[in-house]
């Protein structure tokens, strides 16, 4: 079976969900090897094998990720020039869909992003992907070179199937063009213990109707009963009340989860961009004009601070 | 300083955006055309950083004949001068065919910083930004929300998944900016009444040594096979909170299994 090339994402060998899922969907489609880039390798083999990584190709050298973006293209070019794999599947995050570009002109192929589906028809991978906010669906394929795919996290369900996980050592020695944006800082916001945005299956989110960081408890709270994440809308984020890696929109993160719920946010075309696709979606706001409720499957017009702690104890009492 | 801003014309977010059936590509006569919100937020970093260190800024746009807003709504707010590379030939270009006809654009200009928005409102892709570094052979400084210049040196923030890095990198630089940097001004009408004076270089392919087998439909690595209008969504339930609201949405999630 042919070589799919998976790049993992992960924290210091923490591998995110959405490698579990790419490395479901290659494996539907050939024999996926996962790419691993940075620290952490020993730490991540295990969850490597158990989603059927047959092989890992590691590189750990810190210079990897001492530079924006440009390294991990190089070391995926090589790879790619060494082992010609029928595909590369990368998570269609704001960084995934950057290396995936510049490995695209690397290697002359052709990329396609936030793909939703991915299957081999007459022996062409075909993208399914999602567009105008989930108004429009198109199949799209790669016409030259290597298929390059980034792929939307919470679009395959991930399944175990073992395999070996057999470690590859690779090096690369970076050209000077790949090291010219350095990092010279890391700032991590502390994350707590929901779970991610765009990998959780129910998202509750804040917007400008919840009037405070400290309110935000209240979000919190609902978020907490129902094992959700946390969103919110740009007006939250910019008032400083909810750091922005929770931004959910446009500019911000696109969530796909079974349910989502909107407290106290307008609706606006550019918050909807991030969030339509979502199976079911609740709105609590007191305004019925609010346009979020157009989207809604189920909208209670009122007080989010009467209706939401209302639910929050329903259902731990329900519990 | 010179500086580069690039900017797209879209059709208008708020409006329902379709493709054209026979083309398979955004169908843009279909709704009104005008500037990639986001690229606002590139203009205005770019006046602010000539404001502070001198120079100035030239827009550049690339799109059908008549997408003429974007870069005028550039220059309305303070740009220079605009380029506009307009050819039969460009359309159908993908991201990757798109990067390669603006880095021809960018090769005919000097330039000690190129600006983007970080993302067009039409294709969502976020590509542009990174294939243009990739293809001119300069840092990429993308996701911007700070932009530092000290003589040739400059330093970003990058907005990341975990909080942010701080990036930096000599100049030339490509930067892509997120709406957390600035504000954007609006055109005033002295800006707008002087916009109409400001010089607009009109190219084609050819003017700027672009192989049109490389661009458009033709040299385009990827290709839309059909699309279909997904079915509306079916329209919901909505009460008023009596009281009982919350008990009420508690119900709905339970005949939906998620509590
Ligand atoms: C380039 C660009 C990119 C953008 N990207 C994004 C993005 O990624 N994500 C995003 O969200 N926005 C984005 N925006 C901003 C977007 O246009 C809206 O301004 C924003 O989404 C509004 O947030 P909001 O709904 O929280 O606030 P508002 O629109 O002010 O809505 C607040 C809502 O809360 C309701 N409310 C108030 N009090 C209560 C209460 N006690 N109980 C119940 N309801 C209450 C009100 O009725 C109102 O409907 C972007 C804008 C631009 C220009």
């Amino acid at each position: 079976m042919s070589e799919i090339l998976v790049l993992v994402e992960h924290t210091d060998g923490d591998v995110k969900k959405v490698t579990l899922e790419l490395l479901t969907k290659a494996r539907a489609l050939g024999a996926p090897s996962a790419v691993f880039i940075g620290s952490g390798f020993e730490k991540a083999k295990d969850k490597l094998a158990e989603y059927g990584a047959a092989k890992v190709y590691v590189a750990e050298s810190a210079e990897l990720t001492g530079y924006v973006v440009a390294p991990k293209a190089e070391l995926l070019a090589k790879l790619v020039t060494d082992h010609e794999p029928a595909a590369v599947l990368v998570a269609a995050t704001a960084e995934g869909k950057e290396v995936a570009g510049r490995l695209a002109v690397k290697t002359s192929s052709g990329v396609l992003t936030d793909a939703v589906d991915l299957n081999l028809v007459d022996g062409a991978f075909v993208a399914e992907q999602s567009i105008f906010g989930g108004s429009s669906i198109v199949h799209s394929a790669v016409t030259a070179g290597t298929p390059i795919i980034a792929m939307r996290p919470n679009a395959t369900p991930p399944a175990p199937e073992a395999a070996a996980a057999e470690r590859v050592d690779v090096e690369v020695t970076l050209t000077e063009a790949a090291k010219l944006a350095r990092v010279v800082e890391k700032v991590v916001v502390p994350k707590g213990d929901r779970p991610e945005l765009t990998e959780a299956a129910i998202v509750v989110s804040g917007g400008r109707g919840v009037g405070s960081a400290e309110k935000f408890s209240v979000i919190e709270a609902l978020a907490d009963q129902l094992g959700a994440a946390v969103g919110a809308s740009r007006a939250a984020v910019d008032s400083g009340w909810y750091p922005h890696q929770s931004q959910v929109g446009q500019t911000g993160k696109t969530v796909s989860p079974q349910l989502y719920v909107a407290c106290g946010i307008s609706g606006a075309i550019q918050h909807r961009a991030g969030m339509q696709t979502s199976k079911t979606i609740v709105a609590v706001n007191k305004d019925a004009e609010a346009p979020i409720f157009e989207l809604v499957d189920y909208g209670v017009v009122g007080d989010l601070f009467a209706v939401v702690p209302q639910a929050t104890e329903e259902i731990a009492k329900r519990k | 300083m010179k500086i580069v801003v690039l900017v797209k014309q879209v059709p208008d977010t708020a409006a329902d955006k379709r493709l054209d059936p026979d083309t398979l590509a955004v169908d843009r006569g279909a709704v009104d055309g005008l500037i990639n919100e986001m690229d606002e937020f590139a203009i205005e970093e770019a006046l602010q950083l000539v404001e502070k260190h001198g120079g100035e800024v030239t827009v550049v746009s690339m799109g059908p004949e008549d997408a003429n807003d974007a870069y005028k709504k550039a220059l309305q707010m303070g740009a220079d001068k605009a380029v506009f590379l307009t050819d039969p030939a460009l359309a159908g270009s993908d991201a990757l065919a798109t990067s390669l006809a603006l880095a021809k654009v960018l090769g005919t200009l000097e330039y000690d910083l190129v600006i983007l928005g970080s993302e067009a409102s039409d294709a969502r892709t976020s590509l542009v930004p990174a294939l243009l570094a990739e293809r001119l052979g300069l840092p990429q400084l993308s996701f911007a929300s700070k932009v530092e210049i000290e003589g040739a040196a400059i330093k970003i923030n990058r907005l990341t998944d975990y909080g942010h890095d701080v990036v930096e990198a000599a100049l030339p630089a490509v930067v892509s900016v997120v709406e957390k940097i600035n504000e954007p001004r609006y055109p005033s009408f002295k800006g707008i009444m002087a916009a109409k004076k400001k010089p607009v270089d009109t190219l084609d392919a050819a003017g700027v040594g672009i192989d049109a087998a490389e661009v458009g439909w033709a040299g385009s690595r990827t290709k839309v096979l059909d699309a279909t209008v997904a079915p509306p969504r079916a329209k919901g339930t909505i009460v008023s909170d009596e009281g009982n609201g919350g008990v009420e949405l508690v119900e709905f999630l339970a005949s939906k299994k998620f509590v």
